[in-house]
């Protein structure tokens, strides 16, 4: 059997002929096995969607609930068959209700990781690497120069300029699903105790976050309604990062952007932007993340997809793995 | 060096003054010394550490590195030394080591020869963190470029300490590298630092411009009259043998005027214009001055085609005492005096012009007698000599109303011959709203300078841009740092397809004014008020 038999590139997505599903796929399919919420992994039409129940219910507060005829929730380790192909889920620490999905047939076996990351993260089960004999990897931060800092020294940067500016409104932009979150939870990890204000885009899901468990503390919607601008001088807004040029940040009390994203990391991508606190906090794996990970899966062949593939199949090649770039559509650049 | 290094980070990023300061004071305040002092050199003077050539950088980096994914990186990234300072690899550096300080990253350089600086430069970049590998590299490629100017930090300095920045500046060049008992004094922990050194510069005191209705009800028997020279404002600082040249933001011109210094003779500090020429027989033009400017040495053949001298407008001290608190009619007839003894060849007195009202004035500083004049000084005859641009004591009114100062803002690339060369320039002036000050374009021009000009221009616009756009450079043009330009034009009318609201006839560069502080350059207000002034047909 060759992986291509297991697992191929489709227009669709990444389709597998025996168990005819596809992984995350771009247009509406049959069946389709998702690994996590974000938007250009997870949509909404497929007539039957696998994914962990985070996942779908995640899925369900994006999209209504319906968002797909037939759904069924997969328990992270527990094998599950589909017309005699073993698909797995296992935790990829990037948000919550991540899984990379581990398909095997025949004794081939091929991880398909989905977005992931190695840093530690408490508001989500941590990655789990699985020997396997291909190992499919984004690259979404697949160049030797991204290097992600500590996620707590990041925070604790945004609590220190909360010091030097008193009277500035800390807007910090974040992915509403996942980023926003950690952004909150580090912060009361570090001790911060204060309200924190919120967008209205974010409300749903970091409801769902706290119902989980996950310790976000006091949260406030951020409208002026209840008060003057004044009243958020000095305060923390987390909201998603399209909000800055949005006329709703323009109300508070000398707004400072604050970007929390891998993106970050180039001072020029902050500096288009007009983001003048640059955190550079990611979901998603760093380079040495990237290449200890693919040395962990023992893997022997390495797919490579979603963001800047050439450079870690020339890392590949340099360690004498074999790997491809695999050509999917439908993967925007992760931005936030 | 971490401190150091988001400090840095945080500048580049922060476009408001107040927040730059914000930054710059509580960095100082944080940091303990030596750390602080250093950083207050290389945001100031400058470090004196052996420097690393860009080439031998990457060369380093890709001793390290497998060259196609340099490139990858670079080609991504787009700058040198920031894909350097991410891509080097962590070795041997754990989270408990705790980081290099600034202090032991410039002892360790400066005590190492240029020969070993590459290789001990790069073992202490193995000790670094990225942020802090990308501050190291800037420091010894020199000029970290992050639109902080010296008078900038000093103000911080002065925040810090809740002192007056002019006491600041007075002291600043008697001050030695890391600072340690400025600290103190700003902190309260020790009396002010001594000034031992000598010929310090003194901050200079600047008039303001006439504006409608400024000189109603004054009485022009209270003034005093003088031509104001187009040359630059400088001062000549003389005590206990210690002679310099400043120009008028406390910048040490000596280098490039010895034949000046050369004939002071006396202990004194002179305020005057800058020119060249023999006094009583020829005075260059501006562009003949220019010549001279902006070199660290002159030739004994420019010396000779183009000599220095000062035309005397102020006195400051004179044998050990201050003489800024007399009024200017004292300091007047002791300078007098003074010239008396002073080499006829480099020094002269700027003289007083006499005048019946305002209306002759006016008529003066539209015709005046030479064409090395750019208008009128107007003096109280009482006013105390304070630094600072105080409105009411001395007034400035230039001959021709058509020129403005204005600061570049872009850059584009040029056609035919000069298509390799940022020609075409935008350049602003500013407007004050809420607080802020901000430069709002008015006018684009591409000629009126000379090649040699173009060349140093062009240089100055590769080193500072900011961002691009296409064919188009964005350059550094904020209250701190910019290029003044100044602009020369045929009439001014009201328009509304521009968004200053303003359109000029035939803008062209009539001098480039490299002396110019860029918050100095002219308002907005200023170019309306000239609107009637100037119709357009
Ligand atoms: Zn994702
Ligand atoms: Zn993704």
């Amino acid at each position: 059997m060759q992986p291509s038999d297991l697992l191929k590139p489709m227009p669709e997505g990444l389709y597998c002929p025996p168990g005819d599903f596809f992984i995350d796929p771009a247009v509406p399919v049959h069946s389709a096995l998702i690994t996590h919420g974000h938007s250009d992994h997870a949509r909404s039409g497929h007539h039957s969607v696998l994914a962990t129940a985070e996942t779908l219910d995640i899925m369900a507060l994006r999209y209504g609930d319906g968002f797909a005829a037939r759904r069924q929730a997969a328990k992270l380790g527990s094998p599950i068959d589909i017309n005699g192909v073993k698909v797995t889920f296992l935790p990829a620490g990037h948000v919550l209700g991540s899984a990379q999905i581990v398909v095997e047939k025949n004794g081939m076996r091929i991880v398909a990781s989905g977005d992931y990351k190695r840093m530690a993260d408490a508001t989500c089960l941590p990655f789990e690497p699985v020997r396997c004999d291909v190992f499919i990897t984004e690259a979404t931060f697949g160049l030797p120069v991204f290097r992600h800092p500590d996620d707590h020294e990041e925070i604790r940067r945004l609590m220190h300029s909360l010091r030097q500016f008193p009277d500035r409104t800390h807007l910090v932009g974040a992915y509403a699903l996942g980023k926003a979150q950690r952004v909150i939870s580090l912060l009361r990890q570090n001790g911060y105790d204060r309200t924190i204000y919120i967008h209205g885009a974010l409300e749903k899901l970091s409801s769902y976050y706290q119902a989980h468990g996950i310790a976000l503390g006091t949260l406030f919607p951020a409208t002026l309604e209840t008060g003057n601008k004044d009243d958020f001088a000095g305060e923390i807004i987390v909201c998603p990062p399209s909000a800055f040029s949005d006329r709703w940040a323009r109300r508070f009390s000398e707004p400072m952007a604050c970007f929390a994203s891998g993106w970050m990391q180039i001072r020029q991508r902050a500096k288009q932007r007009g983001v003048e606190l640059p955190l550079i906090l990611s979901d998603h794996s760093d380079w040495d993340a990237l290449t200890q990970t693919i040395l962990e899966t023992e893997a022997s062949e390495v797919w490579v997809t979603h963001g800047r593939e050439e450079a870690l199949v020339r890392w590949c090649e340099l360690n004498q793995i074999a790997a491809q770039p695999l050509h999917l559509v439908g993967f925007e650049e992760e931005a936030e | 060096m971490k401190a150091f290094s988001e400090l840095i980070d945080r500048l580049v990023l922060t476009p408001a003054r107040n927040g730059k300061l914000a930054l710059l004071t509580d960095y100082f305040a944080q940091t303990p010394d030596p750390d602080r002092g250093y950083a207050l050199a290389a945001l100031t003077e400058g470090l004196d550490i052996p420097a690393v050539k860009p080439a031998l950088l990457r060369a380093l980096a890709l001793e390290r590195i497998d060259e196609v994914l340099f490139a990858y990186s670079y080609d991504y990234v787009g700058d040198l030394a920031e894909t350097i300072s991410l891509i080097w690899p962590d070795t041997g550096r754990t989270e408990e080591d705790g980081s290099l300080s600034l202090s032991a990253f410039v002892e360790t350089l400066s005590a190492t020869s240029k020969l070993d600086a590459p290789k001990v430069f790069a073992s202490l970049l193995d000790q670094l963190d990225p942020s802090e590998r990308y501050a190291a590299i800037k420091l010894v490629t020199g000029g970290l470029r992050i639109g902080v100017s010296a008078r900038l930090t000093r103000q911080a300095l002065a925040n810090l300490g809740g002192k007056d920045i002019i006491e600041l500046e007075e002291l600043w060049h008697g001050l030695e590298m890391p600072y340690r008992d400025l600290f103190a004094w700003l902190e309260n922990k020790a009396d002010k630092p001594q000034n031992n050194a000598l010929a310090l510069f003194r901050p200079v005191m600047l008039a303001n411009a006439v504006q409608t209705g400024d000189l109603d009800g004054l009485d022009p028997d209270d003034y005093r009259l003088e031509w104001k020279w187009d040359g630059i404002r400088v001062q000549v600082s003389s005590e206990g043998g210690v002679r310099k040249l400043y120009s008028r933001s406390g910048d040490d011109i000596s280098g490039a005027f010895l034949d000046l210094l050369d004939a002071v003779d006396f202990e004194a500090v002179i305020d005057g214009e800058l020119l060249v020429g023999r006094p009583g027989e020829y005075v260059g033009t501006f562009n003949e001055l220019q010549q001279r400017l902006n070199r660290k040495t002159v030739s004994q053949k420019l010396q000779k085609q183009y000599p220095a001298f000062v035309r005397c407008y102020d006195l400051l001290m004179l044998d050990g005492t201050d003489t800024r608190s007399l009024p200017l009619t004292e300091r007047r007839k002791r300078l007098e005096t003074l010239i008396q003894t002073l080499d006829t060849e480099r020094f002269d007195l700027s003289p007083q012009l006499d005048f019946d009202d305002w209306a002759q004035v006016d008529d003066m500083r539209k015709q005046p007698e030479h064409p090395v004049i750019e208008g009128v000084m107007l003096k109280h005859k009482d006013s105390p000599y304070i630094p600072g641009r105080k409105k009411g004591p001395w007034f400035k009114w230039k001959r021709d109303p058509h020129t403005i100062d204005a600061v570049l803002m872009y850059a584009q690339r040029g056609h035919g011959k000069r298509s390799s060369y940022y020609s075409d320039y935008t350049f602003g002036v500013w407007q004050d709203s809420e607080g802020r000050r901000e430069l709002v374009p008015v006018g684009k021009a591409y000629f009126g300078f000379s090649d040699a000009e173009l060349k140093l221009i062009d240089k100055y616009v590769r080193e500072n841009t900011v961002d691009r756009f296409g064919p188009v450079r964005a350059v550094t043009a904020t209250t701190e740092k910019g290029l003044v330009f100044e602009v020369a034009f045929e009439g001014i009318a009201r328009s509304k397809r521009h968004k200053s609201g303003v359109a000029m006839r035939f803008p062209r560069i009539s001098r480039l004014r490299w002396d110019k502080p860029a918050n100095e350059a002219d308002t907005l207000e200023t170019l309306e008020s000239m609107i009637e002034t100037a119709p357009v047909d």
